[in-house]
């Protein structure tokens, strides 16, 4: 790199580099106020409390498929199985419960073990045998489908008992003061967190940001939550599935920014050779996103199979697997690997699941559904390839 | 201080190394030049833990030992920075210098003890970088270099090896790099630095070691050499006469 190359690059600095998060999660919040100003006016009963819940309630199951999903993409990989195996999972649960007479949790923890050993199997064949992680699982998709259709034999569908746990999981919703209960410990433990780093970059003589933003940051995420909440009171209340959805994105968030193993996957995803030559086991890295991104897949089946309380043969199909990707590269996790945060699982699936539900109201025909989320969907990878391009190297 | 003493390394047919030796004393900046193809590469490699020798042996403070492992070489205190840099673009200078390392309770990452301790020692070092906290691919060449010195320096080394350290640098970073190897030796550590430029070795090095062929072909003082006999060592024309 010359001196004048650098002089010249210097206008488009801001520009390059992370891109995106440098305007961090903006655009994705400006573009679902869009979605909102756009759908409200063109029908009232797109921001009423009852359709909003039902967003919430939809938008759970695959946007834990999406968390996963983003496990491997900030790997710079992919995974096309997720969607097989979340309803592969779901299959598996359901014959143990209700054809086996199973209680339900050790039917979820066989269904969720049985997804992890297929992610490892996955990371297996891409870590020891080379293959590429497209081809991986792209043979899940349809291996892991077959075996789906084939477990669930000629019948084809299995029904949930209505009064059973599965069922009421999706058909639970917490009552006003809960919820008010759980976001008030949000926000506090969220203030609390925000004032000891702040105490304790100050004692270390590190610069900090001025308290005052720390409190407009809490501030924020207060009147976010209370607008959730009391939107959602208004109707039935908030539903568990959001309650268990959140706490994903939550944990996996705070797993990926403060533990040493989150470190890795993002070290691994920017760059693996410098990962590998920095003594990191890029391999052991691998294999577990491998195994989380399946996991997760089959707790959005779980979630999915107790909304429609049953599972048949279209349970996961490939409509899942494209929601759940498109989903995580809106919120913005980049395909190329080492960026993105599990938030964008969540951002993403209320902006394809708002599209989605908004034109379901407006009677839209599915075939115009499918091309706006495309359009969608093309817009937030050219703006990830745009904001790579621009990168040095 | 690490030697080496008639290191030999064959690749099949190529004599990479043939009987080469070389004192890194510490607190002395030692570039090692030469032609490409002259063995510089394996005898980095050799010190480096990359590359086991044939024949000859490395001692430390005099005692003969095995690098057998990248890992051991750094274990020893010897730390290498790679041509290429080996950063990872996408975190941002604390985590890039603590990769791999990283300073933890039990597996939570100690943002602060991390960052403290990567201010000291950028401002030791009078790196200056704007803003640690942005990740590395905004930053300049070298910056970037920088950080990659600073990161070998997290292990506390006593040996710094430095491949091509300015070859991808404009003239002004250059010289901040420069100005930062020199520091390195002025720190007491040892620095052994690479490179095909022979102004930025006459202005940064204590002593120049020529490799030829695979052989020692010349060792100068810097100060007291004269930019012909270098290249004549390197070249070969009069190697004799440059023989000291």
């Amino acid at each position: 790199m010359t001196a004048l190359a650098v002089l010249l690059r210097k206008p488009l600095r801001p520009l390059r580099g992370t891109g995106r998060a440098d305007l961090g999660a903006w655009p994705v919040v400006a573009g679902l106020v869009l979605i909102a100003v756009v759908f409200g006016s063109l029908n009232d009963r797109f921001l009423s409390a009852e359709n909003l819940t039902n967003l919430a309630l939809q938008m759970a199951a695959t946007g834990t498929i999406a968390l996963g999903i983003i496990m491997v993409v900030l790997l710079g990989e992919i995974d096309l199985s997720a969607g097989s195996v979340s309803g592969l999972a779901a299959v598996i649960m359901t014959i143990l419960y209700v054809n086996r007479g199973w209680e339900p949790l050790p039917a979820i923890g066989v269904a969720l073990l049985g997804a992890a050993l297929i992610g490892l199997l996955h990371g297996w064949m891409f870590t020891r045998l080379g293959m590429p992680s497209f081809v991986v699982t792209l043979a899940g998709l349809i291996g892991w489908q077959g075996l789906m259709l084939y477990l669930l034999g000629s019948g084809g569908t299995i029904n949930l008992p209505f009064d059973g746990f599965l069922a009421r999981l999706s058909d639970t919703w917490l009552p006003a003061w809960a919820s008010w209960l759980i976001a008030a410990l949000v926000v506090v433990a969220r203030a609390a967190g925000g004032l000891v780093n702040h105490r304790l970059r100050r004692a270390a003589g590190l610069p900090v940001t001025s308290l005052a933003g720390v409190l407009l940051r809490v501030g924020g995420l207060a009147l976010a939550l209370a607008a959730v909440v009391s939107v959602l009171s208004a109707d039935r209340g908030v539903p568990l599935l959001l309650v268990i959805f959140g706490a994903l994105v939550v944990i996996l968030d705070l797993v990926l920014r403060h533990t040493v193993f989150g470190r890795h996957m993002y070290a691994v995803g920017g760059n693996a050779e410098a990962a590998r030559r920095a003594g990191i086991s890029v391999n052991r890295i691998r294999l577990i996103a491998f195994a989380a991104a399946s996991t997760l897949a089959a707790c959005g089946g779980i979630l999915a199979a107790s909304r429609l309380a049953a599972v048949n043969q279209s349970s996961g199909s490939s409509d899942t697997l494209l929601m759940a990707i498109a989903a995580a590269v809106i919120g913005g996790a980049s395909l190329f690997g080492g960026r993105g945060r599990p938030y964008a699982a969540l951002l993403g699936i209320l902006v394809i699941q708002s599209i989605t539900n908004g034109m379901l109201l407006l009677n839209v025909d599915s075939s115009v559904r499918y091309m706006v989320t495309a359009a969608v969907l093309a817009v937030a990878v050219a703006l990830d390839s745009l904001a790579r391009r621009g990168q040095p190297r | 201080m690490l030697s080496a003493h008639r290191v030999s390394k064959r690749y099949r047919a190529v004599q990479a190394l043939d009987g080469v030796s070389l004192d890194l004393p510490p607190g002395e900046v030692v570039a090692l030049v030469g032609d490409n193809g002259a063995g510089k590469s394996t005898l980095v490699k050799v010190l480096s833990g990359v590359v086991i020798p044939d024949d000859g042996v490395i001692t430390q403070d005099g005692d003969p030992i095995r690098i057998a492992t990248p890992h051991e070489a750094r274990r020893r205190g010897i730390a290498t920075v790679h041509q290429d840099l080996a950063l990872c673009e996408n975190l941002d200078v604390v985590a890039n210098l603590f990769l791999g390392d990283e300073r933890r309770r039990w597996s939570l990452l100690s943002h602060i003890r991390m960052e403290r301790t990567a201010r000291d020692l950028l401002a030791s070092l009078d790196v200056r970088i704007p803003d640690i906290r942005v990740p590395v691919a905004m930053l300049s060449g070298g910056q970037r270099q920088s950080v990659a010195i600073a990161r070998a320096l997290v292990g506390e080394p006593r040996v710094v090896i430095l491949d091509e350290p300015t070859a991808a640098l404009g003239v002004e970073q250059t010289a901040q790099v420069l100005d930062l190897i020199r520091r390195l030796g002025d720190r007491g550590l040892a620095v052994l630095v690479i490179s095909h430029n022979l102004a930025d070795v006459r202005a940064v090095s204590d002593r120049i070691a020529v490799l030829r062929l695979g052989r020692n072909s010349g060792d100068f003082r810097t100060a007291e050499s004269t930019p012909e006999a270098v290249v004549a060592a390197i070249t070969g024309s009069t190697a004799e006469e440059a023989h000291p």
